[in-house]
């Protein structure tokens, strides 16, 4: 099966295909690919300075201002990942209605992008992280598995909403809306132990997104980083978040894939 | 041969669009219409049974008009739309070039884009590094590679495109349209390249408009009309009925604008038989026809009428004036020895004043008629018959 998808054809295309996303995302800027890693920082020192300096939200938590840029580069790669997923299809509608190439290679050429991109504000964090003295903790490797997940979540989304938009363009409207709801459910900017009541900690942290962005930071940052684990105490409960990102990726490949086929006269 | 020896098989082929009735890709007038219990869309039958095979080796030309659906039944058949009944089986790999130039991006160069292009026909990089040359080579831009695309004229595009999709490799190519393309060198070197696919036995599907690469390459075709088959078979025959087809639209369309031209104006043309007066508008070459023109206004001292062939050569046509013929009352027969011949013709007329540049009334394209075959035992065919003697 996956030696089929990814055939020596199919990897050809899906190289060039992730090669002019990038060659064209930056066209005519004159920085160029430093936005990549500009854009970030520069939302970053914003976000510090309203919430770390003048709110002091990070008090108490060790390296905070690491942890709130390492949660930012997360959360922007899971918007900026589905943002472009949704007109991905319709966007590449020339190609769409014109040969036949599997279909879920746009959106995951897509994803490739943001992957990419999320690699390189990687690099930013890891230098915050020397600055910052933050040292090596043994469970840094384990770090991967978080953003694996992430990656897997934003995809099932991704396919999801591509599918949906060819059909309802008022989709890409009301996830920017879902996506500014689910970041101040997630917790990017403030830490855990600043929401009252443990009812609610444990509701955000159920949040596939929320789960994912605290266990990375354990694993990289702080163990002082509260996980859904901690949280529920080990329980079945902690299983929710997976289980809300596997049903997301199935429900969203088994739509893209009823869908596809209509692609070609819908868009 | 085998039944089975097919590489593309149709089978009872149909193909329903649904046409949204307004642009209907908003939540809001879904749930409207489920509401309402409307549909939204109108179902519009694009294919409608088409059934045929393809063997190894076949050079299959695919020809209508515009709109007839021959794009959507290539469509179908390289994967891009999904039967609305029906089947098709392909055997082997199939080269989905529907297009040329499919992805050509406008802020890339054209060496970019030669990558781009060239992974959509399943090639890599180190893979399209060795086809380079030739490409460019082909397409005669060299100078131009590192360019953006959108700098290039129309016409190097299509010859960039066009380089790149003869690269393509597959058990079975299919291309529309694409010889439109480039001038008349250009479309020699594209002759060749279709020479080379025949003598290799390539099998190719083929949809044109051009009915002379019909009959040149093609070993078997299809005429389709309206979204159904009309005939399939040597090309020599699906040529001659496209062709009729054509002129068949075109004497309908004309006979629009006749209604409007002739019978709204001033001036009345009737073409009427020669000793009955009775309406006509098929005649044996050989036969007379009785032309009348009437009118309303005053002052009308010259009237002339001139026959035309369908396409637009200039047959016959005096004028009262320079005949001597002098004009009274508002009404005036013309009647001439129609020994031309046979095919669509119409008449010109025209009402003058004193001279013949002084313009009164004028119809550029009057009624039409039909000239048929003579009864006459010798035929010599021709455009007329013309009086002669041996000596």
């Amino acid at each position: 099966m996956l030696k089929r998808l990814f055939s020596k054809k199919n990897r050809a295309l899906l190289s060039e295909l992730v090669r002019t996303d990038f060659k064209l995302r930056y066209q005519g800027s004159v920085l160029g690919y430093a936005w990549s890693l500009l854009r970030p920082l520069l939302i970053f020192i914003i976000l510090y300075l309203v919430f770390v300096k003048f709110l002091k939200l990070g008090n108490g938590v060790p390296h905070y201002p690491v942890y709130l840029l390492f949660g930012i580069v997360m959360w922007n790669f899971f918007v900026e990942m589905t943002m472009q997923s949704i007109g991905s299809i319709v966007g590449r509608g020339d190609l769409i209605r014109k040969i036949r190439i599997p279909r879920w290679m746009i959106v995951f050429s897509t994803s490739l992008s943001a992957l990419i991109n999320l690699g390189l504000n990687l690099v930013v964090v890891v230098v915050f992280m020397i600055i910052n003295g933050v040292g090596v903790l043994s469970t840094l490797p384990l770090t991967i598995l978080p953003l694996i997940e992430i990656y897997i979540f934003a995809l099932g989304v991704s396919f999801f909403l591509a599918a949906l938009f060819v059909r309802f363009r008022d989709v890409s409207y009301i996830w920017e809306v879902l996506l500014q709801a689910g970041f101040y459910i997630t917790p990017v900017l403030y830490p855990l132990s600043r929401i009252p009541g443990l009812t609610l900690q444990k509701i955000i942290l159920m949040n596939p997104m929320g789960q994912a962005m605290q266990d990375a930071r354990y694993t990289a940052i702080t163990h002082q980083a509260t996980t859904t684990y901690q949280l529920f105490n080990g329980g079945p409960y902690i299983f929710l978040p997976f289980a809300v990102v596997i049903v997301t990726v199935l429900i969203g490949l088994f739509y893209f894939k009823r869908e596809s086929k209509y692609f070609a006269e819908n868009i | 041969m085998d039944v089975d020896d097919y590489v593309i098989r149709v089978d009872h082929l149909s193909k329903e669009f649904k046409l949204p009735h307004e642009k209907n890709n908003s939540i809001k007038s879904a749930v409207v219409n489920f509401w309402r219990r409307e549909k939204g869309y109108e179902i519009q039958k694009a294919l409608d049974d088409i059934t045929f095979d393809v063997k190894k080796g076949d050079f299959f030309g695919i020809v209508g008009r515009n709109g007839s659906g021959k794009s959507t039944l290539l469509k179908l058949i390289a994967g891009i739309y999904t039967p609305t009944q029906g089947g098709i089986h392909v055997k082997g790999s199939l080269t989905p070039f529907i297009e040329l130039g499919v992805g050509f991006n406008p802020e890339l160069t054209g060496r970019e884009n030669v990558f781009l292009n060239g992974s959509l026909l399943g090639f890599n990089r180190k893979e399209m590094m060795q086809k380079y040359n030739d490409i460019v080579e082909f397409a005669e831009i060299e100078k131009f590679m590192d360019q953006k695309l959108k700098n290039y004229s129309s016409g190097m595009q299509v010859r960039l495109a066009f380089s790149i999709a003869i690269q393509a490799k597959g058990d079975i190519l299919i291309l529309d349209e694409v010889l439109a393309v480039g001038d008349e060198a250009f479309q020699r070197k594209c002759v060749n390249v279709f020479e080379k696919y025949k003598s290799n036995n390539q099998t190719i599907v083929l949809v044109t408009h051009d009915m002379s690469v019909v009959e040149r390459f093609c070993n078997k075709a299809l005429l389709i009309k309206d979204g159904s088959m009309v005939e399939m078979g040597k090309p020599r025959l699906i040529a001659q009925m496209y062709s009729d087809l054509n002129k068949d639209a075109y004497s309908k369309q004309r006979r629009r604008i006749e209604k409007k031209r002739t019978y709204t104006g001033n001036i009345k043309i009737e073409l009427l038989d020669y000793k009955t007066k009775n309406e006509k508008n098929r005649f044996v070459q050989g036969e007379k026809m009785r032309v009348k023109l009437s009118w309303k206004r005053e002052g009308v001292k010259n009237a002339g009428v001139a026959i035309m062939k369908q396409s637009g050569e200039y047959i016959f046509g005096p004028n009262t004036y320079r005949d001597k013929f002098k004009i009274s009352g508002k009404e005036i027969n013309y009647l001439v020895d129609l020994d031309i011949g046979p095919g669509e013709y119409f008449v010109k007329a025209g009402l003058f004043g004193a001279k013949d540049t002084n313009v009164l009334e004028f119809v550029d394209e009057g009624p039409s008629f039909n000239v048929e075959e003579p009864k006459r035992k010798n035929k010599w065919g021709g455009l007329a018959h013309l009086e002669y003697n041996w000596e």
